[in-house]
């Protein structure tokens, strides 16, 4: 990041040694990330240890382990650590293009947009039905309907926003309370469909809307990794503009920052990096939310640190939260919106308190 | 001349805040831009560097058309400094380091950061340098904001009320600090300020505003008592005390 050629005198040699403490974090956090990583991958119904998923993945042994690796858990880890990475710098973003702390892909109604696509796929076109294969597990007839309609509904209300912002002039400020208002629209609409259908639909709905990473194959996670990295360089590449946005939309001008174009690209790459998440894996609460705010007590709100970062630790913590659901009572998985949201709530209830003391 | 404007118009819907405005600032010159509340000051400056764009007239820097320019290309020569700025959690050397953004390309250079510390060590920031703007006091804070406009290196600087928030022997220091930038570097200065005797201390030319319209504009010789007080709605008498013009209201 900041350039480690010595300056002459040395003056701001305090400074350097201070970035680098952050990169040292970022690095941790990092080496955290890969050890759970070769835990969740060796954990399960069929015992691996690290050192046999280590010589899996580099090729090294055949049969067995390497078909649960390839096929089944590598798939798992890496996904959640995509969509923990999306989640959380979408969060970052949001929190700072919008100037409020509780902007997050879930506060901000396009999950909510996202399950009523869905709901009204599972519905409307039948692409939903249940089956009772192997512990009355529900079975979603058409993924690829009801994904397809889930990230409708999720850019049907990113397209919303950013048209209430753009053309109607509300404020970043409100665009929050706006993303709740069509939050709350959007949960009407499905419950709605909800109450006119069956019960099978309605468990194929409420099942689809746990978030769930086994939803995940390869093909899905190359979608996931082309936007989320795509839109990650988007966001380092706009990392300074970010800086200029949280000292105000006036000093970012006379900075020479286009804010209005700042946040409308800013908004539709983290709305994106939703939409994608959320329509192929399900809702997961909190992960935007919490990340980008623990990351901001660890190394402060610096973007060209604090979007890494923010991205590593949601990373962490999806795994981790995944991880859990899988292993707590095993062989039951959890879903993972419900395990997200629950350790999420309490850790954020934590910093608010950590936050206030600190004044 | 550096800054030229000619005629520049602006409204709110019907409300006309800016009629018929026009001066000029040379490098190297302190302006003050003068009135009372609701004269139009504050949205005089904010069209200077577009961040309100002026329904009528020209605002020339450097001989090119401000409308005309980007606003990198703007934010190249033009430094603005609020008067509301946001306190956050970034260190006050980053805050500062960020005046240093339009010169940036992809990441801050070893010149940049050298920079960034002499602006420090001028306006009494290096012990502050790792601290949180959000644990900063207002005064500090203010501060902040300035060092950031001159670490942008700006040919003309912008500066909004710079002194509200701070006592009396930080007004002094601050503004002495810009004076000092304007003539070493030959800086043009337009500040809106609320202190007569402050702006008639530090500034080389007046421009005192009055309901929408430049009422008067020049040296030191259109502070006379009759202007101010028909500027201002308000009686003063300005004497000379040790040397220095100062205006009291009777």
């Amino acid at each position: 990041m900041v350039g480690n050629e010595t300056v002459p005198d040395g003056r701001v040699n305090y400074y350097l040694r201070y970035t680098w403490k952050k990169k040292i974090i970022l690095l941790g956090l990092l080496g955290m990330t890969a050890v759970l990583a070769l835990y969740a991958i060796s954990a399960g119904s069929a015992e691996l240890s690290p050192w046999q998923v280590l010589l899996t993945l580099f090729g090294q042994t055949e049969g067995q382990s390497q078909i649960i690796i390839w096929s089944i858990r590598l798939p798992r880890v890496l996904a959640a650590m995509v969509a923990g990475i999306g989640l959380a710098i979408a969060g970052a973003v949001m929190q700072n293009i919008l100037r409020n702390p509780l902007a997050s892909p879930t506060t901000i109604g396009i999950a909510q947009g996202a399950a009523f696509g869905a709901a009204l796929a599972i519905i409307g076109w039948g692409a939903g039905s249940s089956s009772s294969t192997g512990g009355g597990a529900i079975l979603i007839n058409n993924p690829y309907i009801v994904t397809i309609s889930a990230f409708g509904g999720a850019m049907l209300s990113t397209m919303i926003i950013i048209f209430l912002a753009q053309y109607k002039g509300v404020s970043p400020e409100s665009m929050v309370l706006a993303g709740f208002a069509l939050g709350f629209f959007f949960s009407a609409g499905t419950m709605l469909l909800q109450y006119f259908t069956n019960d099978v639909n309605v468990a194929a709905i409420v099942f689809w809307t746990f978030g769930d990473i086994g939803r995940a194959s390869w093909g899905e996670l190359g979608i996931m990794t082309c936007v989320v990295f795509g839109s990650l360089l988007f966001f380092l590449f706009n990392r300074w503009n970010y800086n200029a946005l949280d000292s105000g939309a006036e000093t970012a001008k006379g900075l020479g920052v286009n804010v209005e174009k700042t946040r409308q690209w800013g908004m539709f790459f983290a709305s994106l990096i939703t939409a994608t998440v959320v329509s192929f894996l399900g809702i997961m609460a909190f992960i935007g939310l919490v990340a980008p705010h623990l990351v901001k007590r660890l190394i402060g709100g610096d973007n060209r640190f604090l979007i890494p970062a923010s991205g590593i630790m949601g990373a962490l913590l999806l795994l981790a939260a995944d991880t859990l659901a899988r292993r707590i009572i095993a062989p039951v998985v959890l879903p993972v919106g419900a395990v997200t949201s629950f350790l999420g709530a309490p850790l954020f209830l934590y910093l608010l308190v950590r936050g206030a003391k600190l004044r | 001349m550096i800054l030229s404007v000619n005629g520049v118009e602006f409204n709110y819907r019907s409300r006309i805040i800016l009629d018929k405005v026009g001066f000029a600032v040379q490098k190297g010159e302190f302006l003050s831009i003068l009135g009372n509340n609701g004269a139009g000051k504050s949205t005089l400056l904010k069209t200077l560097n577009r961040i309100l764009l002026p329904k009528k007239g020209s605002i020339l820097l450097d001989n090119q058309e401000v409308s005309k320019l980007s606003r990198l290309a703007i934010a190249l020569k033009m430094a603005y400094v609020s008067q509301h700025y946001e306190s956050n959690r970034q260190t006050v050397f980053d805050a500062v380091l960020l005046g240093r953004k339009p010169h940036i390309k992809w990441e801050a250079a070893a010149s940049d950061l050298a920079l960034v510390q002499g602006v420090l060590a001028k306006t009494g920031l290096e012990e502050y340098a790792l601290r949180y703007l959000d644990e900063l006091s207002g005064g500090e804070l203010q501060k902040v904001i300035i060092a950031r406009a001159l670490a942008q290196e700006p040919e003309v600087l912008l500066l909004d009320e710079p002194t509200s928030n701070l006592d009396l022997r930080n007004q002094i220091e601050v503004l002495r600090t810009i004076q000092t930038a304007a003539k070493e570097k030959n800086i043009a200065v337009v500040a809106v300020m609320h202190d007569l005797n402050l702006a008639l201390r530090f500034s080389d030319k007046f421009l005192l505003l009055q309901n929408t319209k430049v009422f008067a504009a020049g040296g030191p010789e259109v502070m006379t008592a009759a202007n101010i007080s028909q500027a201002y709605g308000v009686p003063v008498s300005v004497e000379r005390v040790q040397n220095q013009m100062v205006v009291i209201p009777t």
